[in-house]
């Protein structure tokens, strides 16, 4: 097998995921510059609301796609609403506020969310239903599944109509707008509430279909699911440049690469008996063939957050995150 | 005396504790071209920004036959009132056509705006030049007149100018004016705000003095260049 084409086909498809949570975050930080940190449970939402539909219509006898779709299609508005809520709810009122108080609210919010779902859901994963005969195809000595292909080719598809929305249309002009200036904005006719709350229900709606997504990846859906993954997903932000939507693409796909070839080649990368240090005890140990592995692929959840602290140490503003200045 | 389009009664604004406008009374009315001139931190500029009803102030403020001072910013471009913000306020990031278009967010009529927008190519040629670039990248006076240009975008009744000469260089300064005069001269009524008093009296038929908050003056320009106030505190005599 090929571990390198293996681990970048794995990579692309957590990291088009990631892409797509991240837009989520960075369109309501561009806007209003706020983390909305709740927003991995509403994506965690999307996949719950998903999996009870589907699960429910499991043995309806209807096509697994439709099925599969009316989870989704719960999901996408469920989500919707959520969003809305909490810009209404949680955030607007504190808009004048210190930045400080928001974003207390949003770890505050994500913490209600997720025991909710707790509440509602239970503590136990939910499983994906084995209703979709899942195709595993061979390209050049790796693996590639049907719901592997899906996820890339659907994410890819958001994030190209996203792009057309904000870049192509009136409002989407009017969001960029708000994004640099909002009182400007306010003298053309913009009503930054609306825009502020289209952003959210926007970032929710693509969050819902990449909770699905990442659930039916994995085959199960947990209320903690939201957590690790919204702040892999924040990582991915803060990498392309947060605030930045083509920064938060590529920061997405380049984090699920970076974790997945590091993931695939750690374990043999720190495996001592590979060193030219084998002596003593530790020759005993390689003998044979046996190895002495530092770490495994257990650290998968480690490679983000290097990558983050990289990043915001060595260029805080994102590898796209540059801004063009106003001359005076 | 023609019907006042625009008029401010007692209007007072507060930042915190601190009064930057302290109760003052002024009109506009239809067509014609006024300016409000004063030093730095005279409350002009924040006069303004309560006209637009960008911060919160006390007073009445009337525009046309209605009352404005409970409306929120974003829908007074619909009637016709639009402020060309101090430091311009162009968005540094979308590009030239962009922020066109974005003075037009208003209106629905897609065949009027692509007709305003060739109108305003032709009185601003240099942002044809640049429509594909980003604003941020335009020098200063292209920039105000990029601003100038967004704010006829949405066909303004009154149009607020706050310091289009600010940071601007002689030759640009003059070109700005020009254009502003033009636009007087269709008809649109404009409301100037300037420090460069003599340049603001120069092109505007009346205007109003202002000092710590307060209207000290208010005449003709004629009657205010010739004033002998006017001539030691601002024009430098």
């Amino acid at each position: 097998m090929d571990t390198l084409l293996q681990q970048i086909i794995n990579g692309l498809t957590t990291g088009s995921v990631y892409a797509v949570v991240a837009l989520g975050y960075t369109m309501v930080y561009g806007v209003i510059q706020l983390i909305n940190f709740a927003h991995g449970e509403v994506v965690m939402i999307g996949a719950m609301v998903a999996f009870s539909v589907i699960t429910a219509l499991a043995g309806s006898g209807l096509p697994p796609l439709v099925i599969v779709l009316a989870g989704v299609m719960a999901a996408i508005p469920s989500c919707m609403l959520m969003g809305y809520l909490l810009e209404r709810a949680a955030y607007r009122p504190l808009r004048h506020a210190p930045r400080l108080a928001p974003l207390i609210t949003a770890i505050g919010m994500s913490i209600v969310l997720q025991h909710l779902a707790l509440l509602v859901w239970g503590r136990n994963p939910l499983a994906f239903p084995q209703i979709v005969d899942n195709h595993v195809f061979g390209i050049g000595g790796a693996a590639i599944s049907s719901v592997q292909i899906v996820i890339i080719l659907l994410s890819l598809t958001m994030m190209a109509g996203l792009s057309w929305f904000v870049y192509r249309t009136r409002f989407g002009i009017a969001i960029r707008a708000t994004a640099e200036n909002v009182d400007v904005a306010g003298l053309m006719g913009v009503n930054a509430d609306r825009v502020i709350a289209a952003t959210f229900v926007i970032g929710a709606g693509l969050g819902a279909v990449a909770g699905v997504m990442y659930g039916s990846y994995y085959g199960i859906a947990h209320y903690t699911m939201g957590f690790s993954l919204g702040l892999k997903a924040f990582s991915a932000a803060v990498l392309g440049g947060i605030g930045n939507i083509a920064g938060a693409m590529l920061g997405g796909i380049l984090l699920g690469l970076v974790e997945a070839l590091g993931t695939g080649y750690v374990g043999e990368l720190t495996d001592l008996c590979g060193w030219p240090i084998a002596h003593g005890w530790l020759a005993g140990q390689c003998a044979d063939g046996g190895n002495f592995v530092l770490f495994g692929s257990n650290y998968q959840d480690v490679f983000a957050f290097l990558m983050l602290i990289l990043v915001l140490v060595l260029r805080p503003s994102g590898l796209l995150g540059e801004r063009v200045s106003e001359r005076a | 005396m023609a019907q006042a389009l625009l008029e401010a009664l007692n209007l007072q604004v507060h930042y915190g504790g601190i009064a930057a406008v302290k109760g003052i009374s002024f009109a506009v009315e239809q067509g014609e071209m006024v300016c409000l001139i004063g030093a730095n931190g005279a409350g002009k500029t924040s006069t303004l920004k309560a006209l637009a009803r960008m911060i919160p102030s006390r007073g009445e403020i009337h525009y046309g036959n209605r009352r404005i001072e409970t409306l929120p910013s974003h829908e007074l471009i619909g009637k016709g009132l639009a402020l060309v913000p101090e430091g311009r306020g162009v968005f540094a990031r979308l590009t030239v056509a962009e922020n066109l278009l974005m003075g037009a967010y208003h209106r629905n009529d897609a065949n009027g705006i692509a007709v305003d927008l060739a109108r305003i190519y032709d009185l601003l040629p240099r942002l044809k030049e640049r429509s594909s670039q980003v604003a941020g990248t335009l020098s200063g006076g292209e920039q105000q007149m990029l601003a100038i240009g967004r704010a006829l975008m949405g066909r303004p009744k009154l149009l607020l100018l706050d310091e289009p000469s600010m940071g601007l260089a002689p030759l640009m300064v003059q070109k700005v004016f020009e254009v502003v005069q033009k636009i007087a001269a269709e008809g649109v009524t404009i409301l100037l705000v300037e420090q460069n008093a003599r340049l603001a009296l120069e092109v505007c038929s009346r205007g109003y003095v202002m000092e710590s908050g307060l209207i000290t003056l208010a005449d003709s320009s004629v009657a205010l260049l010739a004033d002998s106030r006017v001539r030691t505190a601002y024009l430098g005599e």
